[in-house]
């Protein structure tokens, strides 16, 4: 089996993540690989751990220069082999950009190693957060997506999971070859150990420029964007609120600020 | 006045609160029309409703494939009523079907989508609030039919009167949109609580519950609250996963907000910032949680729900 696992390289939400002039997410800051990509890996892993013929994992990655960190740490955990799409006409994407890029980039992958009978990814980006890419990825495509699976099984050419919604859990299943979106319930991701830091260094990891991926550069990036940024706010420090100490009355005091506030 | 489609969300024809503010901002946005896919009678029968909150027409579409596939028929519906009736603007809710829905139509008829607004202006501009909330960007669609997916809770729903004429829709889901089949559902017994994202007002508790959740289910009970949890809570099994706030758990911005031993860790808040009023309870005055609160306790939540509960109790 082949699997290719969608990872995003992000802004490391414990840093300060600021925006630039041209209001595009600033990633010159610290970034890392997009932490709920790593449940999508680590169930690649999974399955190619348990496959005694063999199952190839590539980590793919749409973004800038730094972006290779995301593929790198994918490589520690241990994936066989990178690909990093880079291109400075991609920047200012917005997600429908970003799906035809990973979508024409799963078919070089085709061209290049053969088919690809699942694709993995997180439930969302961590600093975008719209979980729109992977169903938009399945559908340019042609594929079919089973999508926010809690568990995963791929058997006889059917991928089957379990999603848990908030009033019921659903069983689904989908014909590979398929896209399945995964929620951070599905499994504890592994540490890269030192041999799988080491073994990295020596895996093979592709570039591809958008024109190598039959892309045009009208239709990505901020020419092909769908949307635009109207204007951007820094939002004021929160003022901050009242904050008392315990000393016998707290519940009582805390519904007097709530009776205040016409909460209760 | 140009139309404006309204998907409905609604649970075996129950139709959910999100989905009449859906209809207010669509109302200032032009003429709204909503979408019901399912049960036709039951569409007919929550026309009326529909109608109370500015639905001017009710187009209702029933097929067996919409309950037995993942999104790919209601998507698919949904780009065909686009193309068709080239409406202004699609209002979808911003739950994870909603979103899914959304962006497969978007592709589908080369729109743009906007996600998690917790606002739309003329013109389909969207307000969003990004990064855990340190910034707030307007945006809008650029290219084909804008649809933007709004947050629950952050348009207040207002009455008015629609005609809610009902019009049935007859489409039939091709067979690619047919293949993620839905083989088993397991519903889960019923908390009895309002729905989390749609509550307006949700109590959580985090690790320092220690497992013990009954002070915060009172409260919440008290409140009628949803009650909801950290991570950490979900982790150690104290509470269910499908209750989680935060970045990888659910997203609410109800009136008021009660964190009840959470520290406030970045991925907590990506969850519960937007909400209108928040409080803390917790033992720690350093806990970043404080930075965020209208009203903090510095104390024992042990203490200080179980006399808090009383209070609320005493005053009805
Ligand atoms: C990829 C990723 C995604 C994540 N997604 C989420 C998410 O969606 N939601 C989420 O919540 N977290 C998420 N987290 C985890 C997050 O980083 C924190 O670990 C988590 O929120 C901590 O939960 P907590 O506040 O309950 O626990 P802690 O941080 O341990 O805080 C417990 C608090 O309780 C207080 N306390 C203890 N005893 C008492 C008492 N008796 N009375 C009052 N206060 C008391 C303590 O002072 C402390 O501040 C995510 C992390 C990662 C890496
Ligand atoms: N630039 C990217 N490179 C690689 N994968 C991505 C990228 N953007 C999104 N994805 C994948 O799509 C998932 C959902 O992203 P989003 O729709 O942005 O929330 C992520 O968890 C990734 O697996």
């Amino acid at each position: 089996m082949r699997i290719v696992t969608f990872v995003k390289y992000v802004p490391d939400a414990a840093g300060d993540r600021t925006f630039e002039s041209d209001n595009t997410v600033d990633r010159s800051v610290d970034g890392l690989l997009s932490e709920l990509d790593e449940y999508a890996v680590e169930e690649a892993l999974k399955i190619a751990d348990g496959d005694k013929k063999g199952t190839e994992v590539i980590a793919l990655t749409v973004g800038p220069d730094d972006a290779v960190d995301a593929v790198r740490k994918s490589l520690q955990m241990g994936a066989n082999k990178g690909v990093h799409i880079c291109d400075d006409s991609l920047e200012a994407s917005c997600a429908v950009g970003t799906a035809k890029t990973l979508a024409a980039a799963v078919k070089v992958v085709e061209e290049e190693e053969g088919p690809v009978d699942l694709i993995i990814t997180g439930l969302s980006s961590t600093d975008g957060a719209m979980s729109v890419v992977p169903v938009m990825v399945a559908e340019l495509l042609g594929r079919p997506a089973a999508t926010q699976a809690s568990h995963l099984e791929v058997a006889g050419g059917v991928a089957k999971i379990r999603r848990d919604g908030d009033t019921a859990s659903q069983y689904v299943e989908v014909p590979l070859p398929a896209l399945v979106s995964v929620t951070d319930q599905i499994n504890e991701p592994r540490y890269p150990s030192f041999k799988g830091i080491m073994a990295a260094k020596r895996k093979p990891l592709d570039e591809y420029d958008i024109e190598e991926l039959g892309l045009d550069a009208g239709e990505v990036g901020a020419a092909g964007a769908t949307t635009e940024v109207v204007t951007l706010t820094e939002r004021p420090p929160r003022t901050a609120g009242e904050v008392i100490t315990d000393e016998g009355e707290g519940g009582n005091q805390l519904v007097e600020w709530l009776a205040s506030k016409k909460l209760v | 006045m140009s139309e404006v489609l309204v998907l409905v969300d609604h649970v075996d024809g129950d139709v959910r609160k999100s989905t009449f503010e859906l209809l207010t901002a669509a109302k200032a946005l032009g003429e709204p029309t909503a979408l019901f896919i399912g049960d036709a009678a039951q569409g007919e029968a929550a026309a009326a409703k529909l109608g109370e909150y500015g639905a001017e027409k009710v187009l209702v579409a029933s097929d067996p494939a919409y309950d037995e596939f993942l999104v790919g028929p209601k998507a698919e519906l949904l780009a065909e009523l686009i193309s068709t009736r080239q409406p202004a603007g699609v209002l979808v809710p911003a739950s994870a079907e909603g979103k899914e829905i959304a962006g497969l139509a978007a592709i589908k008829t080369g729109s743009g989508i906007l996600t998690d607004a917790t606002g739309v202006a003329e013109g389909f501009v969207a307000t969003q609030s990004v990064f855990a909330g340190g910034y707030t960007v307007e945006s809008k669609v650029t290219r084909g039919t804008p649809i933007i997916a709004i947050k629950p809770n952050s348009v207040a729903a207002e009455p008015a009167a629609g005609a809610a004429a009902v019009e049935s829709v007859s489409f039939a889901p091709s067979d690619a949109a047919k293949a993620a089949r839905i083989t088993a559902t397991e519903e889960k017994p019923a908390s009895g609580r309002p729905q989390l994202t749609e509550a307006a007002t949700v109590v959580s508790g985090g690790r320092g519950t220690g497992g013990d959740f009954a002070p915060v289910e009172a409260l919440a009970d008290a409140l009628g609250a949803a009650v909801g949890a950290s991570r950490a809570a979900v982790d150690a099994d104290w509470y269910p996963h499908s209750a989680q706030v935060g970045q990888t758990g659910k997203t609410v911005s109800p009136q008021l907000y009660v964190a009840c031993g959470i520290s406030g860790a970045i991925q907590h808040r990506a969850g519960m910032q937007t909400s209108k009023n928040i409080v803390a309870i917790n033992k720690d005055e350093e806990a970043p949680i404080f930075e965020l609160a209208d009203f903090g306790v510095v104390g024992d939540l042990f203490t200080v729900l179980p006399q808090a509960t009383d209070a609320i109790n005493a005053r009805k």
